[in-house]
């Protein structure tokens, strides 16, 4: 089948205010008779529930953590990219829109970009108006800083905690909804389902993680903003909690997963210290406008004191590979210029997986106190983690999985293949092409939540009679009952090993054969693998306690369950796509130099997956993409 | 992976089954942990002997494990966090402690914050305190430029150094009186510097103080214990600012 993502046609910078305009409206007498289901509070679903709620709709919002407050977007750090050009350096939507276009490697929709460009300064605006407490100069004027991929300085910040300022800005909007009664908030909830009547999205099954008891919601349409999938590597910059699973369920319900492949690897994260370790954690991208990437040009200097090399034997790669962008090139080309380095046997730290990261030259010219003003609460977390103090001596940092491109496939509307649901930030697959620029997922996160989901859900809603489907239809019932036996039969397998040994063994499979680099043969590899290791998991996982009452091996078990059949389709989707683009990177496709070599002839389009039942090969669909405003070209930086 | 010489730790966790249910103490012993263990990790260790030996394993609140979530909460040895300056229990790296020591870990202790079970309470009462006022009441949409009014920095700073807060709730666990003021300040402060928040601020203060007494959080009384085992070090002259704020409402 060939997609059609509706995308308004005309000339580019008219296409979000006419589409706004063409879009049907709901009276605000008949708002309060929809309902609406948000599942996810991050900045996203935050501000969509907070949104909608204003709006006048019923809203049920969802979230696994105890508080909305909690969401994963709380850990971004660096900062909101916005097109206001405050600094008059030249920047403007369009700038913003190509960058990010380029930026993507030329894997999205140009209509979606351009809009996310366009209401990039309403953010700003709004989160201002809620008192997020962005960094401002001594004038009071709202401050700015740099991020990979642009030559102007467009991002926003609250110190280092930028995601959270963001995020309780968008909580405090929710909170007020939730003390005016037009949301209703249901916390420690995860979804496991999702209810489709006759083709339409009609609501969702709850595990109470609390009680155990699986509930039912119905509504008139379902957004989901359950965010990205890359714990599939196990070891991730993600939270904990961070899965496919709602999204997977949905997947398996019809709605199409598009470009999973394209899987973001943050160059700048503290390097993985022993086995036993259950997460990775990112030090910002910002941390790049003041420090300096290195490794030393000689192995013998491996083992000596950074410090005792001097400036002549460290390679500073980056600034020697693009010299026009430097230390801030692009997350994909940054982290595999780092692979590459190390590949080289010139990494340092423990297994020589680690390049340093240099903050004594911008010490040197603006002050150690600056430096801690910018980026203080970092080199804090960093040395709680390394005991190392990276003021003294430079960082080391690696490569690790952080943030996923793909998602579910939408349209121009955030509406799935599936009738009435909705998919928000980063849980869709709509702006960031093959590769997301820094300080761009906090900005696509609020652009959907607060400023389009608003608009497009009101087109949809206005040509569906309200509260049609209540619980009571036989579908939740249904639900409900294979949710159940699902529960059940992972609680009965009662084998040998533990949740987490498979969740390691799926994510090494997927970090060493469909990480950083891809090859035809590793891919194949995984593909063997990886349903080997999924059958082992239903003969041989030990899930302890039952199913009535709150238990996180079992949370761990469904998610991990879920994992381990979307890492084949991701591996599919890398198998299938032969070219090299954004954060998607085939060996096999690639410059003399060790460039990603696009091939815009056979796969400038969307490939999204459409699932055909257990032990069905998915079936692809392609959205093909034009560009008629940013030229395709081979992406430069040099 | 490089070679660290491990430890063998002795742990008296808190067990409990659900919120009615009686709760004890149980001892377990954490082998094979290295100095770059977080404190999470430990317990992650211990926990997967438990799945093996067919054993309830020890459930405790965590998600981002990098110190800004907000999610875990374990009094560690009689303190909220584990004592280590600025630190949250997920950043606490068992660097801190020494081969054969015992660890007593706890979950919250405080009457607004019940146990859900084992080290997991409830803490939607500072959801609720949220939701009596901490916020602005601008629509979304039609609101000003960002920079329509300055902020100079220093009053950016100081909303900022308030804003930090992540609502673990450690404040209150380890206030002698369970005193919810230092969360309650953080927000009420940072919304009363900012120009944004001004028209609100009589209105906020009350409602938000209101809120905090229903939840049966008690009063500060001057003890300091919330800033030191707050994990984003939030200071404690936000509750005098609280008081300023809430004094100047009453007229």
């Amino acid at each position: 089948m060939i997609l059609d993502g509706k995308c308004p046609t005309g000339p580019i910078e008219k296409t979000w205010d006419k589409h706004r305009f063409d879009l049907k409206l709901v009276n605000p007498a008949n708002k309060r008779k929809y309902k609406v289901i948000v599942v996810g509070t991050g900045l996203a679903g935050g501000a969509a529930a907070a949104s909608l709620g204003e709006l006048g709709y019923q809203v049920e919002a969802f979230c696994y953590q105890d508080s909305p407050r909690r969401a994963h977007s709380i850990a971004a750090q660096g900062g909101i990219n916005a097109a206001k050009a405050y600094p008059n350096d030249g920047d403007s939507i369009y700038r913003l829109f190509y960058d990010t276009i380029k930026g993507g490697d030329f894997r999205a929709r140009e209509a979606d970009v351009w809009r996310l460009a366009q209401v990039s300064n309403n953010i700003i605006d709004q989160c201002v108006a809620q008192g997020v407490p962005f960094a401002r100069d001594y004038a009071g004027y709202l401050d700015n800083r740099s991020f990979g991929g642009a030559q102007v300085s467009r991002t926003f910040y609250a110190r280092g905690q930028t995601g959270q300022q963001l995020l309780l800005g968008a909580y405090s909007a929710l909170s007020r909804q939730i003390k005016a009664g037009t949301v209703k908030m249901y916390p420690r909830r995860e979804m496991l389902d999702l209810v489709v009547v006759d083709g339409v999205a009609k609501g969702i099954t709850v595990r109470n993680l609390i009680t155990g008891e699986l509930e039912s919601y119905a509504a008139d349409a379902v957004c989901l903003a359950t965010g990205g999938y890359v714990n599939v590597f196990y070891l991730s910059t993600n939270a904990m909690g961070c899965s496919v699973t709602a999204n997977w369920k949905a997947y398996r319900k019809g709605a199409f997963f598009a470009n999973p492949c394209y899987t973001q690897i943050h160059p700048t994260c503290i390097p993985q210290a022993g086995d036993y370790q259950s997460k990775l954690t990112l030090m910002s991208e910002s941390l790049r406008n003041d420090g300096r990437c290195w490794v030393p040009k000689k192995k013998e200097d491996l083992a000596k004191h950074p410090d005792q090399i001097p400036e002549e034997d460290r390679d500073y790669y980056l600034e020697r590979k693009y010299p026009s962008f430097g230390n801030l090139a692009p997350r994909d080309i940054a982290s595999r210029a780092a692979k590459e380095q190390c590949d080289d046997g010139r990494g340092v730290g423990p297994g020589g997986r680690g390049v340093y990261l240099d903050f004594s030259t911008s010490i040197g010219r603006v002050g150690e106190n600056t430096i801690k003003e910018r980026y203080g609460n970092l080199f804090e977390m960093y040395e709680k983690i390394t005991d190392e103090n990276a003021y003294k001596r430079p960082m080391r940092i690696y490569p690790a999985p952080h943030y996923a491109m793909g998602g579910l496939w939408v349209d121009y509307n955030l509406m799935s293949n599936i009738p009435g649901l909705f998919v928000l930030g980063e849980a869709n697959f709509s702006v960031h092409g093959a590769n997301r620029l820094g300080a761009s997922a906090l900005m696509q996160g609020l652009a959907d939540g607060y400023f389009v989901i608003p608009y497009t859900i009101g087109g949809y809603l206005a040509g569906v009679k309200p509260g049609t489907v209540g619980t009571d239809n036989p579908e939740f019932k249904k639900s409900v009952e294979d949710v159940v036996s699902y529960r059940d039969k992972l609680l009965s397998v009662n084998g040998k090993k533990t949740v987490s040994e498979f969740m390691r063994e799926v994510g090494h499979l997927m970090w060493e054969n469909c990480g950083m680099a891809r090859s035809k043969e590793s891919l194949t590899d995984n593909l063997k693998k990886i349903p080997a290791l999924k059958e082992e998991f239903w003969k041989n996982v030990k899930v302890t306690g039952t199913g009535a009452e709150l238990n996180q091996d079992l949370e761990n078990a469904g998610r991990t369950a879920d994992f381990l059949e979307f890492a084949e389709l991701l591996c599919t989707d890398a198998l299938h796509r032969e070219e090299s683009c954004g954060g998607h990177f085939r060996v096999e496709h690639q410059t003399s130099d060790g460039e990603a070599m696009r091939d815009d002839e056979n796969f400038c389009y969307v490939g999204a997956w459409e699932f055909k039942g257990d032990g069905k090969d998915p079936e692809l669909h392609k959205e093909p993409l034009r560009f008629e405003n940013v030229h395709l070209a081979v992406r430069s930086y040099k | 992976m490089s070679e660290h010489k491990t430890m063998t730790l002795t742990l008296n966790v808190w067990r409990q089954k659900g919120p009615n249910a009686p709760g004890k103490f149980e001892t377990y012993t954490a082998k094979g942990i290295t100095e770059h263990h977080s404190f999470l990790e430990m317990i992650d260790v211990v926990n997967e002997d438990l799945i093996k030996a067919g054993k309830d394993p020890i459930v405790f609140d965590h998600d981002c494990r990098e110190g800004i979530c907000g999610m875990c909460s374990q009094v560690i040895n009689g303190v909220p966090h584990g004592g280590q300056e600025r630190t949250t229990v997920c950043q606490l790296h068992m660097r801190k402690f020494k081969d054969g020591d015992t660890i007593y870990i706890e979950p919250w202790r405080a009457a607004a914050f019940p146990i859900l079970k084992d080290l997991i309470v409830d803490r939607s009462a500072y959801d609720t305190i949220t939701q009596a006022g901490g916020y602005t009441s601008c629509h979304t949409g039609g609101v000003p430029d960002g920079n329509a009014l300055l902020v100079p920095k220093g009053v950016a700073d100081y909303a900022m150094d308030a804003a930090e807060c992540i609502g673990c709730g450690a404040c209150a666990a380890g206030c002698p009186n369970s005193s919810a003021m230092l969360f309650t300040s953080a927000k009420v402060a940072q919304l009363a510097v900012l120009p944004q928040g001004q028209a609100e601020a009589k209105k906020r203060v009350t409602s938000m103080v209101d809120a905090m007494q229903e939840c049966g959080f008690g009063n500060c009384s001057n003890h300091y214990e919330c800033q030191a085992v707050c994990p984003k070090g939030i200071n404690v002259k936000f509750i005098a600012k609280l008081n300023r704020e809430y004094l100047k409402a009453q007229f």
